[in-house]
């Protein structure tokens, strides 16, 4: 009987440990949030996101990096989204299970892997060097639009596999070509899942900052970008950049502009969640 | 087959080429700036030469330094993450409601979509100043810290690939178990987790090939002085960390620095390269192991 009361409680120690394991993460996630919170909610007001990058920090504002992150989140979006979901479909609606299929699989699973500093060696080389586009949002977008490709692809594919067969073949019956057939039947019917996963991959683009240095973006522009070719900072460079100063001040501005980065991506994200599940729901077979 | 319809396939086989063009792309830019640098120092002094000063006058091309600095960062986040990961991974397995499991699965994923600029300010600011009322002599810039936020960030990664292993363990095996009276603890242990044990393997060299490619948090509270060191109290300064640094001032292109970041890339992509391949390759060897 003792030995049962032992188990018992080492199951008990187990579960409360384990407990323990899973609000670790939640805790820190907590205490971050208060820190910044604390720090930099004081902080944000219209002035601050209407105010240039300044050497004082009082003065300093997130104007050019909010607008710098609009303008790569829209253009990474112009990229990754056509060759992104367009791989995804090439993959599940045409390519035959061949050697070279498979290759392309275990390439897309390395590129998955690959840290996202490589593919700013990547932009640096090709895109700012070698086809002359400078250290531009259009250089970062590029460099960002192929670190994303491989959530997009597999979430597209992810997607298509949930269409059954039957709807495909229905199309055919009637006459429907194979790109009749994948643009007005399985195109609309995973819309949902393709959607959340370009969701999730964008809101990654947006937090991404090491590329980004790398490729050559500024830590100090006095400008709003123009055009695509325009030299430009974002948000997780300037928080980096405020971060990375000796004066508390700058810490007050970079927690600050956090609180404004976590916004954007907890919405995304929330978006995404939001999504598939209304279209896990909605599925109709 | 029509011509539109053949055009289409194309242009969609195209978008599935410019993923083969990356891989390409990204060998062959690494390959050809490490090569031009090893035309200016000899791959000896690269993988023996115990210093890495290629910014001062005296200049060292070293790499040890930046790979114990990028090791002992990651070990630190293995310390944290593997165990925390398998005990939430076994408790969501074996223990937890079917609706317990859908609360804080997603709860775990938003630790992964904090963007690491946040989590490095996290280490610079609380963690760091934490830690120096525990351990002595714990510099501003260490390794500890950044290993600890990135070991809790990876967390997630660990969890969810190696429950999914121990959820895919058939039921017949745990009723057998629990036939010959072992507990649930018991039986997670000696029968779940060797079962799952390629799953498991595959989630741990995930996380630490995504430990090793880690930049923000790093860079913000390790430090950027790369020594050849084990002690991870004091400033260091990992591969990630050096390419960010470099990156950040006015290297003039074509000289000898410049180059020295593709070399110190090109180490970094080998890293990951091997162990995304042996853990893409377990998970396909197992992958039919219990269907």
């Amino acid at each position: 009987m003792n030995n049962e009361r032992a188990k018992t409680l080492k199951d008990n120690i187990f579960k409360g440990w384990a407990i323990f394991a899973t609000s670790v993460g939640m805790i820190m996630l907590a205490v971050l949030l208060i820190k910044i919170g604390m720090d930099g909610l004081h902080r944000i007001s219209l002035d601050f996101f209407t105010a240039l990058p300044s050497r004082k920090f009082e003065k300093a504002g997130i104007l050019t990096a909010w607008a710098g992150t609009l303008w790569i989140m829209v253009t990474t979006a112009l990229f990754a989204i056509p060759i992104g979901v367009g791989a995804g479909l090439y993959l599940e609606e045409y390519a035959k299970k061949s050697r070279w299929s498979s290759m392309l699989e275990i390439n897309i699973s390395n590129l998955a892997g690959v840290p996202s500093i490589i593919y700013g060696l990547l932009g640096l080389e090709v895109f700012v060097r070698f086809l002359h586009l400078g250290e531009s949002i259009l250089s970062g977008s590029l460099t960002l639009a192929l670190l994303i490709m491989p959530i997009v692809i597999v979430s597209t594919r992810e997607a298509i596999k949930t269409v059954p067969n039957t709807l495909r073949e229905a199309s055919y019956a009637l006459g429907a070509s194979k790109w009749q057939t994948v643009w007005m039947q399985v195109l609309p019917a995973s819309a949902g899942g393709i959607m959340t996963g370009i969701i999730l991959a964008l809101s990654r683009a947006i937090g991404e900052t090491a590329p980004l240095i790398v490729v050559g973006a500024l830590t100090y522009v006095p400008f709003v970008p123009k055009s695509v070719f325009s030299s430009f900072t974002v948000l997780p460079i300037q928080i980096y950049n405020w971060a990375s100063r000796p004066e508390a001040g700058f810490a007050v501005n970079a927690a600050a502009a956090i609180i404004v980065l976590m916004s954007i991506t907890f919405l995304m994200n929330g978006s995404a969640v939001y999504l598939r599940n209304r279209w896990q729901k909605n599925v109709r077979w | 087959m029509n011509l539109k319809e053949r055009i289409i396939e194309g242009l969609l086989f195209l978008c599935a080429a410019v993923c083969v063009l990356t891989t390409v792309g990204i060998i062959a830019v690494l390959l050809f700036q490490t090569i031009e640098f090893f035309s200016e120092v000899p791959f000896s002094d690269f993988i023996t030469d115990t210093q890495w000063t290629p910014l001062f006058a005296d200049k060292h091309f070293g790499i040890l330094p930046l790979l114990t600095g990028t090791l002992l960062t990651t070990l630190v986040a293995l310390i944290i993450a593997i165990p925390l990961g398998l005990s939430i991974a076994i408790y969501l397995s074996e223990y937890a409601s079917k609706q317990l499991r859908g609360y804080i699965k997603p709860m775990l994923e938003i630790l992964a979509s904090v963007p690491t600029v946040v989590y490095g300010f996290f280490a610079l600011t609380v963690v760091t100043p934490l830690l120096q009322h525990i351990i002595p002599g714990l510099a501003g810039f260490n390794a500890i810290s950044p290993g600890i936020v990135m070991g809790i960030m990876i967390v997630p990664f660990v969890s969810s690939l190696s429950e999914d292993a121990m959820y895919a363990v058939p039921n017949s095996m745990r009723e057998a178990s629990f036939a010959l009276g072992a507990s649930k603890f018991q039986t997670a242990l000696k029968v779940i987790v060797p079962a799952a044990s390629s799953g498991i393997m595959v989630s741990v060299i995930l996380g630490f090939s995504r430990a090793v490619g880690e930049t923000m948090i790093v860079a913000l509270a390790a430090g950027q002085q790369p020594r050849l060191t084990l002690d991870p109290r004091v400033p260091i300064e990992t591969i990630t960390n050096y390419i960010v640094q470099v990156s950040m001032g006015d290297v003039p292109r074509a000289s000898l620095e410049y180059k020295t970041i593709f070399a110190a890339g090109l180490t970094l992509f080998v890293i990951t390269f091997v162990l995304n391949n042996i853990s893409y390759f377990i998970r396909k060897k197992y992958r039919a192991q219990y269907e």
